[in-house]
């Protein structure tokens, strides 16, 4: 295990833990809380920035936060993997928290408090899973991540809230207990630690464990994760829909199923180990499994009306790209499933920021009520269409260069069936995006007479969703921070 | 047998087990009862600052009895009085003297008629519970463990609920008819070897159905006491007609007497028939998690619901005692501390909370978080411990008996490692289950919960009650190895003794 030492990590994951203690502490004084808010956000993405040189140095930093027992250990990491995952995530918080600030004003939304003390600890669960060094750490900050987003979900206290809460949670942490931990017990009882391989072709898993031991855990650890939203483990999401939207927007887009995706490659790479998983015949076939996912959610999204729906439905689809590039095993799919996940975090995320805001401006919920909205929020449906194209992966932004990388990898490693699902996914992407924005530019309003006093949203939550939608199109005309990363995994 | 150490200057058990006594007594005469009450809370107090010595002073390195005190008591029959601790019993010695005065606290306003008699209870188990734990002579050992049913029955049944009388006799007939197989047990191993101590009746050559005779007499009593499923149904009703204080000891302490005999008596006196009997001891223990976790989440009243998850806790303990590896003993260990501190902080809770809304049941209780947000906060990390959140006390127990019962099965059979975790998930998932559903309901509720407005939130007093324990669940959590470090040697030593695999 060699490695710096590095107490900034322990810092970037306990600022948020900080922030959402100074969040309760200030909660009678609104503007005083959503200062405390963006001083964490801000002083997270600057230790998190701070660690790029070394780590693009090829240098893997590391703290050890607890002994627990020998081979057990809480104990953080920041490899590029990591740098991906966190650096998104913590650049996103602090948008997230302007935007959300004029969402919650702009609809007086109760509770506000809870709130953000919650969506602050959601990110303390995100940024631990992002630097967590093993297993016991990673399983640890999932776990914080899903209960401290159970109030967000429930937050309009109504029973849609609680049934989507509920389902939430059942979710969740069945999974997590019914096949996570029986599988972290196997590894350990297998191997005597937890400790993520420092070399990915390896793992850590002892060469003579049995075949079908070996295939068992991970099937249980690619399931296990439910926060990835591979089907048939998906119900979750389009159920947590019912929470404000900067809860869909940060958590739902990038923090929490970013986790799920994220964690799962990180066992993938780093418990099993390429070689293994080739040797196996595990990385195809996980593919085609998630594949299912990719066409299927595709085809779901296209029946739903509601935007939010719309929106998850497509999550759950382009989450499971991310994996499919893992799965491939080859450098280009790693780094395109890798790439997928910052660049779909800062398109989705635009979308669901478009979706509240014409929520807060229009009180639209519906796709067929937003005919000719476009003309009265060109900035909110400008950055719609921006980030669709990220989505659909046309070039020059962002998702074009990840989709480029998916299909290298595909070619690669030799699969026209995964090369077909990319070609018919992109279709599909394009068929319901396509016409949310055609029809807002070019639909004609449906009788209603209203569309003269329709305006944008307020400039807190217009900005935040053009920042997004601009920095979409700069990872596809600049993808080099988030791709030498990638790429630096595998090389 | 191992070699016993006493080079202390004071009789360091002798003071934990008869100053509550003793005080017991001077209790029973003062008068008024803010002076008895402040006179428990105070020798309560002060025993348990006085037993930190025994672990300052515990050299962790020997499995051999420290703190002995030997001396002769009915010299014709060969008793003695002989007291000492091991890696075993030390730290249930603590968690006992750590949790009286947060009996005491509770109680405070609680408990409001009969005070003195009350307290002269409290600190008459004290001092049993505490001679249960270090007890080195077997009718030594079996005059505290009666010595303890009597005041555990009175508190039931006098200051109980409403049924508190069929209670406490459910209780004293079960305990009892588990005693008296305890009882044969001990003469007839004395009528073999000879002897009531303890450290000199282990490993002692017997003959297997010898062995199985003993073993099952001193199983069952103690299968009572755990309790493991189907020796069961005295707890619900035990636990829900007693007061808080009540519920708390048989929680934290009393169950753990089950457990702490099976790792006393039955592993190291009869260890051929605990192989012979450990995968009906496993079966039982997977049983007993499955039942407790499916019986806690169809629960509508919180104590039921709590008490009901000791089950499905203690069978996690048992099925790492019959592991019979490191993992699993010590894990199984220190599950039996987690329990003490989590359920017992349960127990708690639920005692503040009917203090206040004047009811245990789920639906009436529903969505008290929002007049409550201190007692929900600490309510939800005691859930979380209760269901093995990891960073807490509970996951590292948990994770350490799973891995003790899936690497006995590899060694065992390899084909039962599916069967265990086939039994163990299902346990799991419905601990996360039923506390999950507990939290929400308290916390949440639903939109039509019953109105709350001016519950007041908890005092000052009620925090010192609680917090103890919430310091522990995470510093076990985080920082398990002061706990574990004085375990080694004697689990080592008992595995010898077993010579398991």
């Amino acid at each position: 295990m060699d490695g710096v030492s590095e107490s900034r990590l322990a810092w970037a994951v306990l600022v948020p833990l900080i922030g959402a203690g100074a969040v309760m502490a200030t909660g009678r004084r609104p503007n005083v809380r959503e200062a405390c808010s963006l001083v964490a956000a801000v002083t997270l993405f600057v230790l998190t920035a701070s660690l790029i040189p070394a780590v693009q140095a090829g240098q893997t930093l590391r703290c050890t936060l607890f002994e627990l027992l020998p081979g057990l250990s809480i104990s953080l990491r920041a490899d590029a993997l990591s740098m991906i995952f966190a650096l998104t995530a913590a650049f996103l918080w602090v948008v997230t928290v302007f935007y959300s600030a004029g969402y919650m004003r702009g609809l007086a939304e109760p509770a506000q408090t809870r709130f953000n003390v919650c969506f602050a600890l959601a990110l303390f669960g995100a940024m631990g899973c992002a630097f967590s060094d093993n297993l016991l750490t990673l399983y640890l900050f999932y776990e914080i991540v899903s209960v401290t987003t159970y109030p967000l979900v429930a937050h309009h206290q109504d029973d849609e809230g609680y049934e989507g809460g509920r389902k939430y949670l059942v979710y969740l942490t069945t999974t997590a207990k019914a096949l996570l931990l029986p599988a972290l017990i196997g590894i350990y009882v297998l191997v005597g630690n937890l400790d993520f391989a420092d070399n990915l072709r390896t793992g850590i898993l002892p060469a003579d464990a049995g075949r079908w031991v070996v295939t068992a855990l991970y099937v249980a650890c690619l399931l296990g994760f439910a926060k990835h939203g591979v089907m048939p483990l998906h119900h979750w999401l389009p159920g947590a829909m019912v929470a404000p939207t900067p809860v869909s927007a940060l958590l739902h887009a990038v923090a929490v199923v970013k986790v799920g995706v994220f964690s799962t490659v990180r066992v993938m790479l780093h418990v099993f180990g390429i070689d293994s998983m080739q040797e196996l015949a595990l990385g195809l076939p996980t593919a085609y499994f998630v594949s299912f996912t990719i066409l299927v959610a595709s085809v779901i999204a296209l029946s739903q009306d509601n935007l939010k729906l719309r929106l998850a439905y497509s999550t759950v689809s382009q989450l499971s790209y991310i994996i499919l590039g893992v799965a491939l095993l080859t450098p280009e799919g790693i780094a395109g499933g890798l790439l997928h996940l910052a660049n779909h975090a800062f398109a989705k995320i635009t979308l669901f920021f478009c979706a509240g805001a014409i929520y807060v401006a229009a009180h639209k919920k519906n796709i067929s009520e937003m005919q000719g909205l476009g003309r009265a929020m060109p900035l909110t449906f400008g950055a719609f269409a921006l980030a669709s194209l990220s989505m659909i992966g046309a070039p020059p932004v962002g998702g074009f260069v990840s989709k480029w990388y998916l299909l290298l990898g595909a070619l690669d490693a030799g699969s026209m069936a995964v090369l077909f699902v990319l070609v018919a996914s992109t279709l599909l992407n394009a068929a319901y995006f396509v016409p949310v924005v055609y029809q807002a530019f070019f639909g004609k309003p449906a009788g209603d007479p209203e569309i003269g006093g329709w305006r944008e949203a307020s400039a807190a939550m217009v900005i935040p969703l053009t920042l997004t939608a601009l920095i979409s199109v700069g990872l596809g005309l600049y993808p080099n921070l988030f791709l030498n990363f990638a790429k630096s995994l595998l090389p | 047998m191992p070699p016993v150490i006493s080079s202390e200057t004071l009789p360091y058990l002798s003071l934990l087990i008869f100053v509550p006594l003793g005080a017991a007594v001077i209790a029973a005469l003062l008068p008024g009862e803010r002076a008895v009450r402040w006179w428990t809370l105070g020798v309560s107090l002060a025993v348990a600052v006085g037993s930190w010595p025994l672990y300052a002073r515990f050299d962790a390195g020997t499995a051999a009895f420290q703190f002995v005190e030997h001396a002769p008591w009915i010299p014709a029959l060969r008793i003695h009085y002989t007291v000492g601790v091991d890696g075993i019993s030390l730290l249930l010695v603590l968690l006992t003297t750590l949790v009286l005065p947060l009996c005491v606290l509770v109680s405070w306003r609680q408990i409001s008629g009969r005070v003195k008699e009350f307290m002269v209870c409290l600190l008459v188990m004290e001092g049993a519970m505490v001679g249960v734990f270090c007890a080195l002579d077997f009718i030594l050992f079996f005059v505290f463990w009666e010595a303890m049913l009597i005041p555990m029955a009175l508190l039931i049944g006098i200051w109980g609920g409403p049924r508190r009388v069929y209670a406490a006799l459910k209780f004293f007939i079960y305990t009892m008819a588990g005693s008296v197989l305890l009882l044969v047990a001990i003469l007839a191993l004395y009528l073999e070897l000879g002897s009531f101590h303890i450290p000199e009746l282990m490993g002692r050559e017997l003959s297997l159905s010898f062995q199985g005779w003993v073993f099952a007499a001193m199983a069952l009593s103690f299968a009572v006491k755990v309790p493991m499923f189907p020796f069961h149904t005295w707890l619900p009703a035990a636990h829900v007609e007693a007061p808080t204080a009540g519920s708390v000891l048989l929680a934290s302490v009393l169950l753990k007497m089950g457990t702490y005999g099976f790792l006393r008596f039955c592993l190291p006196i009869t260890p051929q028939a605990t192989m012979l009997f450990v995968p009906w001891m496993m079966a039982l223990s997977v049983v007993g998690m499955v039942y407790g976790g499916a019986a806690a989440l169809a629960q509508n009243d919180l104590k039921k619901l709590v008490a009901y998850s000791s089950v499905g806790h203690m069978g996690v303990a048992t099925l790492g005692i019959f592991a019979l590896n490191r993992e699993g003993l010590e894990g199984a260990l220190l599950v039996m501390i987690n329990h003490g501190v989590t359920t017992g902080a349960l127990f708690l809770a639920v005692g503040l909370l009917y203090e206040r809304v004047h009811t245990r049941e789920l639906a009436r209780v529903a969505g008290v978080g929002k007049q409550v947000p201190v007692f929900t906060g600490f309510l939800g990390v005691f859930a979380l411990s209760s269901l093995a959140f990891p960073g807490t006390n509970s996951f590292i127990g948990e994770v350490l008996v799973l891995s003790g019962a899936v690497g006995w099965a590899r060694v065992a059979v390899p084909g039962w490692v599916a069967w265990v975790l086939l039994g163990v998930v299902p346990g799991v998932v419905l601990a996360a289950a039923y506390n999950l559903r507990m939290l929400q309901r308290v916390a949440y509720g639903s939109p039509r919960n019953p109105d709350h407005a001016g519950l007041k939130d908890l005092e000052l007093r009620e925090m010192v009650t609680l917090a103890p324990l919430l310091i522990l669940v995470f510093w076990i959590g985080l920082n398990p190895q002061p706990f574990t470090r004085v375990m080694h040697a004697s689990v080592r030593h008992l595995l010898e003794q077993v010579g398991g695999p």
